[in-house]
């Protein structure tokens, strides 16, 4: 039995698992591209016309500007995970798709690194139909916050990761209720988003800095879209690069845990 | 001293195409697959009969690759799969006992997606496709989705996706599982197109007739082992004999082959008696005897099968 994070050989392969979730991602292009569009749309009326006429603004900057960069980080880790918690799930579990899919000369490890690829690929797309949005109403700064783009793809790999490392040990796709309950939605609330961080008690600060994967995507978003660099965003991105690698490798090897037998 | 080159094609007539020795599975305390030994040979049809349980699925997952071998020797093209799985799934076809195709697209989408993972050019795919569907009879389904096909066709989409690669070793377990007599004999059309084209196939099956039908050679296995190996022929001459009278079963009957002196076999209210001519003992029973029903028929591998496995139920 191989450990848990012995680095999986993948080959180029893993694309064509990629390309399939793709081509049946775009064969029902109407429902999938509008829903971050649309979602856009409501956070800026809910927050822009409703809360954000209570709240005057966030050490100067204006509501919706505080949370935009937010909205996006939050879109970002919503789509790779559950993408790769249902959507994986299903296609694993319910539709054997992988059974059939290593059949050929793909390795399971191949199959897993293709659906990660994807479902960082959905938060790539999340984001690039929200951010044309969030520019027209003037609440994100341009051309910077075109970086959150490529700032998806490795927060897309971040939570794709975490996602199915869970996919790799749930018994049923019931059971996947749990860390999506019990994980993101309180980060969607805690790490930084709708409220600073400097607000909660100093040893939670640094406990979401040291555990909750969201409060340094939102870190890094918020710098791009607020146009406000610093060099704290070295330390962030160091944070999620080395956190990215450690739950893809392990879910790579849960997976193969689960799968091969 | 002058050696002669010894060329490839003369080397790939020797090693056969799928070889193992004690080959071994133990899934936690279970030995699925419990020591076995076969060669299947280039061109050849080989089966693998055996009562639910048995390790036939097991084998044919070690084979393609899919499910890494506990101990033994397995080889197949003279590659292990433990060191090149991707040499091999490239030269072999797989039909598994469990449908799989993908919902997500359609019977023609199925093949074409399939095909790329093959490293199959999209153009190349499109050809094949278009040509499988044919073959398989499933040309009007091209654009239908999966879930709106009968069993039936389904089986027959999975033999089509096996092709695609071209392969030079099909592997099918359970082919014409649960489909009605027509369905199963186009399948069995088309694996004796595939088998006179020089492909080696590898099956499984329940069904006897099936297997008699088919294959070449074929063993059986019970509980992880493999009890006989031989020709269909072979194995029922061996094991049976050539013929099989049944009688229906009462006191009279029993006693009068006891008298007679013949070894027989109880199968619910009718009694078997294998035997070189049934004639003589139909005949014999006949006249002696007052039987019921009395049918005489040649034997077939199915009491072959019975005889080994015997006639307690499987899970
Ligand atoms: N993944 C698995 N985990 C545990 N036991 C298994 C697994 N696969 C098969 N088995 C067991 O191995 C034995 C052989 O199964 P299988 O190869 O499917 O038999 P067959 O195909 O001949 O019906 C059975 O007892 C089965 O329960
Ligand atoms: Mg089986």
């Amino acid at each position: 039995m191989q450990h848990l994070w012995a680095v999986p050989h993948i080959s180029r392969r893993a694309w064509k698992v990629w390309q399939r979730n793709l081509e049946v991602f775009v064969k029902t292009w109407k429902v999938n591209f509008f829903p971050p569009f649309i979602e856009a749309l409501l956070y800026l009326f809910a927050i822009g016309l409703g809360i954000g006429t209570y709240i005057g603004g966030i050490g100067g900057i204006p509501y919706i500007q505080f949370i935009a960069p937010a909205i996006l980080a939050i879109s970002i880790m919503n789509s790779a995970f559950f993408e790769c918690t249902y959507g994986s799930y299903v296609r694993m579990y319910y539709q054997k798709s992988f059974d059939a899919i290593i059949a050929t000369p793909l390795t399971i490890e191949d199959v897993i690194a293709g659906e990660l690829l994807w479902g960082a690929t959905r938060s790539v797309i999340s984001v690039t139909m929200m951010i044309p949005v969030f520019a027209g109403f003037g609440v994100i700064s341009l051309p910077l916050s075109l970086l959150v783009i490529p700032l998806a793809f490795l927060g897309g790999m971040l939570f794709a990761g975490i996602a199915m490392c869970f996919t790799a040990i749930t018994p049923s796709i019931d059971t996947l209720n749990y860390p999506s309950f019990l994980l993101i939605t309180p980060m969607m609330l805690f790490a930084g988003t709708f409220f600073p961080l400097t607000l909660l008690p100093v040893f939670l600060q640094y406990g979401a800095l040291a555990v909750l994967p969201l409060t340094h995507l939102v870190i890094i978003a918020r710098m791009f879209t607020l146009a406000t660099l610093s060099w704290t965003i070295f330390f962030s991105l160091a944070w999620i690069l080395v956190v990215t690698a450690l739950f893809c490798v392990i879910s790579i090897n849960l997976m193969r845990r689960r799968l091969i037998a | 001293m002058q050696t002669r080159q010894i060329t490839d094609h003369e080397v790939s007539a020797r090693v056969p195409v799928i070889e193992a020795r004690d080959l071994r599975k133990t899934f936690e305390s279970i030995n699925a697959v419990d020591g076995v030994q076969f060669a299947v040979q280039k061109g050849e049809v080989f089966g693998f009969l055996g009562p639910n349980g048995a390790g036939k699925t097991t084998t044919m997952r070690m084979i393609e690759c899919v499910s890494p071998r506990t101990s033994g020797t397995l080889l197949v093209f003279g590659n292990d799969p433990d060191i090149a799985p991707a040499k091999i799934k490239q030269q072999i076809g797989v039909v598994p006992q469990e449908t799989n195709l993908d919902p997500d697209f359609t019977c023609f989408g199925n093949l074409v997606t399939y095909a790329r993972y093959f490293d199959i050019p999209p153009a190349e795919a499109k050809k094949r496709a278009a040509d499988l569907l044919a073959f398989v009879q499933l040309e009007e389904k091209r654009d239908v989705l999966i879930d709106k096909l009968s069993g039936g066709m389904k089986r027959r989409l999975i033999l089509a996706r096996a092709l695609v690669n071209n392969p030079s070793l099909l592997i099918l377990d359970e082919p014409t599982i649960g489909l009605d007599p027509q369905a199963r004999h186009l399948i069995w059309e088309r694996l004796k197109i595939l088998q006179a084209q020089g492909n080696t196939i590898v099956l499984t099956t329940h069904y006897l007739d099936e297997a008699a039908r088919l294959c070449d050679r074929l063993v059986i296995m019970d509980n992880g082992k493999i009890l006989v190996e031989g020709t269909p022929a072979d194995l029922v001459q061996r094991y049976v004999g050539s013929e099989i009278v049944e009688v229906e079963k009462s006191d009279r009957v029993l006693a009068c082959l006891a008298d007679m002196k013949v070894s027989y076999e109880i199968a619910g209210d009718m009694v078997q008696i294998a035997t070189e001519s049934a004639r003589d003992i139909a005949r014999a029973l006949l006249d002696n005897c007052q039987p019921g029903k009395v049918i005489t028929r040649p034997a077939t591998l199915e009491d072959v099968f019975l005889k080994l496995t015997g006639r307690t139920l499987r899970e």
